[in-house]
Parts: structure tokens; C-alpha cells; sequence
């Protein structure tokens, strides 16, 4: 009744439902206002830096963006009859690819998968690491593959192994995350059972908690190998072997085998497909159990 | 009890078979992962990496990132002695001026490498007094080199004709005809704060802090702490400013490439999902574009704008755009076929129109997801950002495979690393942040 007479307090909510509603939603009319012109300011200036430190013009990009596709694929229609002969020579960088991908992500899933039993609360083997050990995957997964394996070339010479190396770590930085989230969720009653009959600890990881969590661990280990097939094509491109190089060294080539971009380029294109497909398959069946 | 464990011997039989399979499975697991490792370690030719490999090269990319080293170095044929950190004319001491621990006399100069070594330059030529070992004399004769030293010489000196070098703790000598060098090596990054050139090298850090706000001033033409931060910003050596700037433009290009994709894919999601879209031909046709997208993979996205817009941050912002696209796409119509449709049905009995229906009844189910994806995404692409600048040519990625490409300013390499890592647990803890901001409502 005192708000009656003397009107709500400043800062109070008015007494009416109505009007309490109409209140709320003006404020977040405003709020989400302000956010949405924060937001579209920062994208339009954003872009126009982006633009002027650019050395090309967006617009004028825009118009010469279909040239060098065109140019490259009129070259390599003239000379359609070499590409299945070149898609052929590419397979074995393709499949020094495949092969990065697949043994990094291999050893960084398997890193990471004791490293996520280290690191999960509750189930660890030694509660004092958890913090050390996040902070140790946290960096690793910081740390963009590139980094580590030009430092490597350097040391070990071009080739494969440094981008192995290069996205093992990374790998292990991210499925050591994603692995620690999904056993914090395992159900702990098969651990103390196993505890309870003098199992050791490995023991208990081994037939308590790998049994629970293994299928979605599957999962994320094969859409990071998804990933790591294209950081691999990318590392190519840098100098770490495998069809990524191929790619560059045809490119710098420039006009005159472009038959052989686009033979190298199908090659990746239709693996990649491939491997998602796959990928997308087998993690459905993982997670479904169908 | 024994009529228990006879009874249903049959009925055992297929568990017992079935376990028998799994333990089977469960060798060959690990039989398999080994068989492919040693087909990896014959491929990738891991034996003949030990061979390969330049353990120098490593022991000089460690010992450059936690330390630096000066050179003091004589011309020989115009007898002009030049002191400069790593070498670089950026950290040369100017004219007639070298480390107290270099001393000039007329016609010698004596270099104290610490514990005892101590490196003589004179007019005929160079000594090296190492303790425990004795004294390395080398003088010019004729058309080489004359060597002095107790024999049998150790194997770190490397001696020729034409070339004397001795590698101890204290440092590294070499000798040759035109020129004589010593390197001394010190702990920390050389001049990260000031280059030589500033009156505030070598100051002391609490006479620096002291000194801040009040104080005489140093550099009498600006206050100490202006001074202070523009000789920081713009140091030559480190390039703070220009280092600053490119993580800006880093994340720059994650943000307009993640945002722009988000904003490009949401109404294309719409056309591709079954329960908005009743033109299965269109949604089809969209689809396969998505799959396309996101198989051609943002390396040949990335390789197709660079040729079209030049090098730059935009370029970037755009191959990381492309790329999303695809992702966005897929999962953004997926998540729009999972709505509740009731709320739509509310909508709609209010005589919505579709663009009403689909802001009020489909938008405030979706947005969590969406969001929660696009943040997702903003950090990832902070970290891609740093790759696809280094191959267009924008942002930190571009100064690290500079550096790296040097191959000698890895004390660089390891101060961009650290920034990156640290941009990126900033973006990671941000997004982690705006997404229980915005989703939740904490």
C-alpha cells in the first residue's frame, strides 16, 4: 500500500503482472538492441580494417574470384585424358596423408585416454595432478599444429614425422578434454565393487571405467581423425609431406599443370567425402548403438 | 548348488563363446594398433630419422629460447671491433662504446667471458686462454692460419686451414681470415623491454618503477612513464607494437570469418531444413552444396581467395567464412528439423505470418544450440587463424613462419608462441564465458 502512495521505489519492479512484464521486455528489448548495434558495428569496422590491411579490394575480389578456378579447370578439361593417370600418381602422397592423420590421432587418442583418467575427479589416481595436468592439456591444445612442426622441420628435416608429431600433440590436448568430460560422467558403483575385491587401480580403470566410456570415446577419436586428415593436407602445404605438398609444388608450377592441381585436388576432395561419411557412420553406430 | 552349475550347461554354452569372441577381439585390438605402428615406423622411415635428424639444430633452438648471446667481433683487414646482441645491426652498441665486460686498450682488446676464459685480440692476432686446458694462440701467416695449442687438441676445437673455432661453456671463438669472433651467452630474451638506443636500457627495474610517475626524468624531453611505454612499443628488436597488432588482426579474422558464416548460414538452414523448406529438390541442392563446402576443405578455399583478393586479413576472414559455411549449415538445419513444433503451432494461431512464425516460435528454441556451436567455432578458429594467416599472409601466423623461416630468432618464435597460446586460452575462456552469459542467463 505504501507503493500505492507513494509510487514504486526507484529501481523496483511496478506492482501489475502486466506491467512487470512490459517492463521486463522493454529491458531486454534494450539489451538485446544495444548487443545486436555492438555487434553489427564490430562486424562493419571489423570488416573494413580487415579490408584496408587486405592488399586486394574486396569488391574488386568478388569479380576475380571465378578467374583462377576457371582458368585452372578450362586447362585441365583441355587435358582431361591425363587426369585419371594423375589421380593415380597421387595416391601414394595421398596415402602418406592419410597415414599422418591416422597414427596421430592414434597416439594422441591414446595419450590422451590415460591422461583423462589422470585428470578426472573422483577417478584419479593421484587427485594432487588434476590441476597440472589440465593446465598441461589446456596448452597443448592451445598450440595450433603449425607451430610445433615448422620447429621440427627444422630439427628432424621435411617429411612426415614432424607433422605427425605436430598433431599427435595437439590431438592428445584436445581428446584429453573431451575424454575427461565424458568419464566424469561414468558411473563410479564399478569401481568401488572393483576397489572392493582389491583391484588395483589400472584394474579398475581397465574393467570399471574403459568399458563405459569407450564408445564415446570412439566417436570423438574418429571425428578428430576426420580433422586431423585435413590439418595433415594442410601441413603439406607448409612442408610436411604427404598430398599438401604435392599440391604446392604443382601450384607454384603455376599455369601448364594445372591438370595436376585438379587431379591432386579430386583426389583430396573425394577422401575427405569418403573418410566423413564413414566417420559419420561409425560414430552413429557408436553413440546409437545401432 | 552342483544342480545349478549342471543344469544350465547348455544354456552357458553361447555366453561362454561369446566371451571367448570378445577376449579374442580384445588381443586383436592391441595386435592390430602395434602392426600398424611398425608398418608407420617402416614407412615414415623412423629409423633413418636418427640419422636425419640435427640435434645442433635443436641444441641451438633450446639454448636460444631461455637465452642470447653478443658478439664482440674484429674485422681484420680495417681493425674495426663491433659489439651487437645476436649479432643484428638493431642491437649493435653504438660507435666506441662495448660490455663492461670488454676492454679496450690501443692495440689489444680483452674479452672476459666469465671463469677464467678470457679471449685476447691484438695486432698479430688472437688468443684463448681456457682454464684447465691452457693457452690457443692463432696467428695469420702467409695465405692460412697458425695454430698454437697444447697437443693433442681436444675435439671442441675444429681446426682447418682456413678456419679456427673452439666451442666451450663460457662461449664460442672463431677465427678466420677476415674476421675474429667471440660469442658470450647470456640468460633471458636480450632487450625486451628497451633496445640500446633507449635511455632507459639498462636502468634496473626498480629504479625504472620508482621512477614511474615521479622522478627526474631520464629522457628530459618526455615524462618517464610516456617515454618508458613508447620506447617499449616501439622497440626495434621485438616489435611489440606490430606483434600486438597482429594478434588484434588474428583474432580479427576468426571473429569475422565465424560470425559472417553464422549470419550467411542461418537463413540457408533454413531452406535446407525438411520442416521449413517443402521443395525437396532445393533442400537437396542445398545440401550438397553444405557436404561440398566443408569437403573441399578451407587449405583450397584458403588457396582460391588468396589468388582473388591478395594477401591480407580479409582474404582470411573470408577462407575461414567459406569454410564454416559448410559446418554451419549442416548442423544449424539439423538443429532447426529437432524443434518442438508446438510453439510454432502457438505462433501460428495468432495468425503469425511465416517470418513471425519462424522469429517468435522457432528463433528463442534454437538460439542455445546455434550459439553455443558459433562460440564453439570462434575459439577453434582463433587457432586456425593463426594457420591460414601464415598461408595468406596476415596476423601472427605470418610473423611466426617468418621468424621460424629465419632460423635464428627463435627467442621470437618462443615469445610468439607463449602470445598464442595465451590468445587462445583468452578466446577459449571468453567464449566458455559469453556462452553461460547469454545461454543460461548467469
Amino acid at each position: 500500500m505504501v507503493d500505492v502512495a507513494f509510487g514504486p521505489e526507484p529501481g523496483k519492479k511496478p506492482a501489475t503482472p502486466a506491467a512487470a512484464y512490459l517492463h521486463d521486455l522493454r529491458r531486454k528489448r534494450l539489451y538485446g538492441g544495444l548487443l545486436l548495434i555492438f555487434f553489427v558495428a564490430s562486424m562493419a569496422s571489423g570488416f573494413l580494417v580487415a579490408q584496408e590491411r587486405n592488399a586486394g579490394d574486396f569488391l574488386d575480389g568478388l569479380q576475380r574470384l571465378g578467374d583462377f578456378p576457371s582458368e585452372v579447370f578450362a586447362e585441365a578439361w583441355d587435358k582431361r585424358g591425363n587426369l585419371p593417370g594423375l589421380m593415380w600418381a597421387a595416391v601414394p602422397s595421398l596415402i602418406e596423408t592419410v597415414n599422418i592423420a591416422l597414427a596421430s590421432t592414434l597416439i594422441g587418442a591414446l595419450v590422451a585416454a590415460f591422461l583423462s583418467l589422470l585428470m578426472t575427479r573422483g577417478i584419479a589416481r593421484w587427485p594432487r595432478l588434476i590441476p597440472v595436468l589440465r593446465r598441461v592439456t589446456d596448452a597443448f591444445r592451445a598450440l595450433p599444429e603449425i607451430v610445433i612442426a615448422l620447429m621440427l622441420i627444422y630439427i628432424l628435416g621435411g617429411g612426415a614425422v614432424p607433422a605427425m608429431i605436430a598433431i599427435a600433440l595437439h590431438t592428445t590436448g584436445a581428446l584429453g578434454k573431451l575424454f575427461s568430460e565424458v568419464a566424469e560422467n561414468a558411473d563410479l558403483k564399478p569401481i568401488e565393487g572393483l576397489s572392493s575385491v582389491g583391484a588395483t587401480w589400472g584394474q579398475q580403470m581397465w574393467f570399471g571405467v574403459i568399458p563405459q566410456v569407450a564408445p564415446n570415446w570412439l566417436s570423438y577419436a574418429l571425428l578428430r581423425f576426420e580433422i586431423n586428415v585435413r590439418a595433415s593436407a594442410i601441413l603439406g602445404f607448409v612442408g610436411a609431406g604427404g598430398i599438401g605438398y604435392e599440391l604446392k609444388i604443382a601450384m607454384q608450377w603455376g599455369g601448364g599443370r594445372y591438370d595436376q592441381v585438379v587431379a591432386i585436388f579430386l583426389v583430396l576432395f573425394l577422401t575427405i567425402v569418403v573418410i566423413d561419411r564413414l566417420s559419420d557412420r561409425g560414430r552413429e553406430k557408436l553413440v546409437t548403438g545401432r | 548348488m552342483t544342480a545349478t552349475f549342471a543344469q544350465p550347461a547348455a544354456a552357458t554354452a553361447p555366453i561362454l563363446s561369446a566371451m571367448r569372441r570378445r577376449r579374442l577381439a580384445a588381443l586383436a585390438v592391441p595386435a592390430v594398433i602395434l602392426a600398424y605402428f611398425a608398418y608407420i615406423f617402416v614407412s615414415f622411415d623412423i629409423a633413418g630419422l636418427a640419422q636425419r635428424a640435427r640435434m645442433d639444430n635443436a641444441a641451438i633452438l633450446l639454448a636460444d629460447f631461455v637465452s642470447h648471446k653478443v658478439h664482440v667481433s674484429r674485422d681484420n683487414r680495417s681493425g674495426t671491433l663491433v659489439s651487437a646482441i645476436e649479432g643484428e645491426a638493431k642491437g649493435t652498441y653504438p660507435d666506441g662504446t662495448h660490455p663492461d665486460w670488454v676492454t679496450v686498450e690501443p692495440s689489444r682488446t680483452v674479452i672476459d667471458l666469465g671463469g677464467g676464459h678470457v679471449v685476447t685480440y691484438d695486432e698479430a692476432g688472437a688468443r684463448y686462454d681456457v682454464p684447465g686446458y691452457g693457452l690457443i694462440d692463432i696467428r695469420p701467416e702467409g695465405g692460412g692460419l697458425h695454430l698454437t695449442a697444447p697437443e693433442p687438441l681436444p675435439d671442441w676445437i675444429n681446426a682447418s686451414g682456413n678456419r679456427v673455432t673452439v666451442t666451450t661453456d663460457a662461449g664460442r671463438f672463431t677465427y678466420t681470415r677476415s674476421k675474429v669472433e667471440t660469442f658470450r651467452y647470456f640468460a633471458g630474451w636480450e632487450l625486451f623491454f628497451f633496445t640500446l638506443d633507449s635511455p632507459y636500457h639498462g636502468k634496473g627495474a626498480l629504479a625504472l618503477l620508482g621512477g614511474l610517475m615521479t622522478g627526474e626524468r631520464i629522457d628530459p624531453a618526455r615524462a618517464n612513464i610516456i617515454g618508458m611505454a613508447e620506447d617499449f612499443w616501439n622497440n626495434r628488436m621485438w616489435r611489440h607494437g606490430d606483434v600486438a597488432w597482429a594478434i588484434f588482426e588474428t583474432i580479427l579474422m576468426a571473429f569475422l570469418g565465424t560470425f559472417g558464416a553464422a549470419i550467411i548460414s542461418l537463413p540457408l538452414a533454413f531452406l535446407a531444413a525438411r520442416n521449413f523448406n517443402l521443395l525437396a529438390p532445393v533442400r537437396f541442392a542445398l545440401r550438397r552444396v553444405f557436404d561440398f563446402v566443408r569437403g573441399v576443405d578451407g587449405l583450397i578455399w584458403t588457396i582460391i581467395l588468396s589468388r582473388a583478393f591478395g594477401p591480407g586479413p580479409m582474404t582470411g576472414a573470408l577462407a575461414i567464412l567459406i569454410t564454416d559455411i559448410g559446418s554451419f549449415g549442416k548442423t544449424f538445419s539439423e538443429a532447426l528439423e529437432n524443434i518442438d513444433e508446438k510453439q510454432v503451432e502457438g505462433v501460428r494461431s495468432t495468425g503469425a505470418t511465416a517470418f513471425q512464425r519462424a522469429r517468435f516460435g522457432v528463433i528463442p528454441q534454437v538460439t542455445p544450440v546455434l550459439l553455443s556451436q558459433v562460440l564453439y567455432y570462434l575459439e577453434s578458429n582463433t587457432r586456425s587463424a593463426t594457420v591460414v594467416g601464415a598461408i595468406v599472409g596476415g596476423g601472427i601466423g605470418l610473423m611466426l613462419t617468418q621468424a621460424i623461416q629465419t632460423q635464428k630468432d627463435w627467442e621470437e618464435v618462443a615469445y610468439y608462441m607463449v602470445l598464442i597460446i595465451l590468445m587462445v586460452m583468452l578466446m577459449d575462456s571468453f567464449s566458455g564465458w559469453l556462452r553461460r552469459k547469454l545461454i543460461k542467463g548467469e
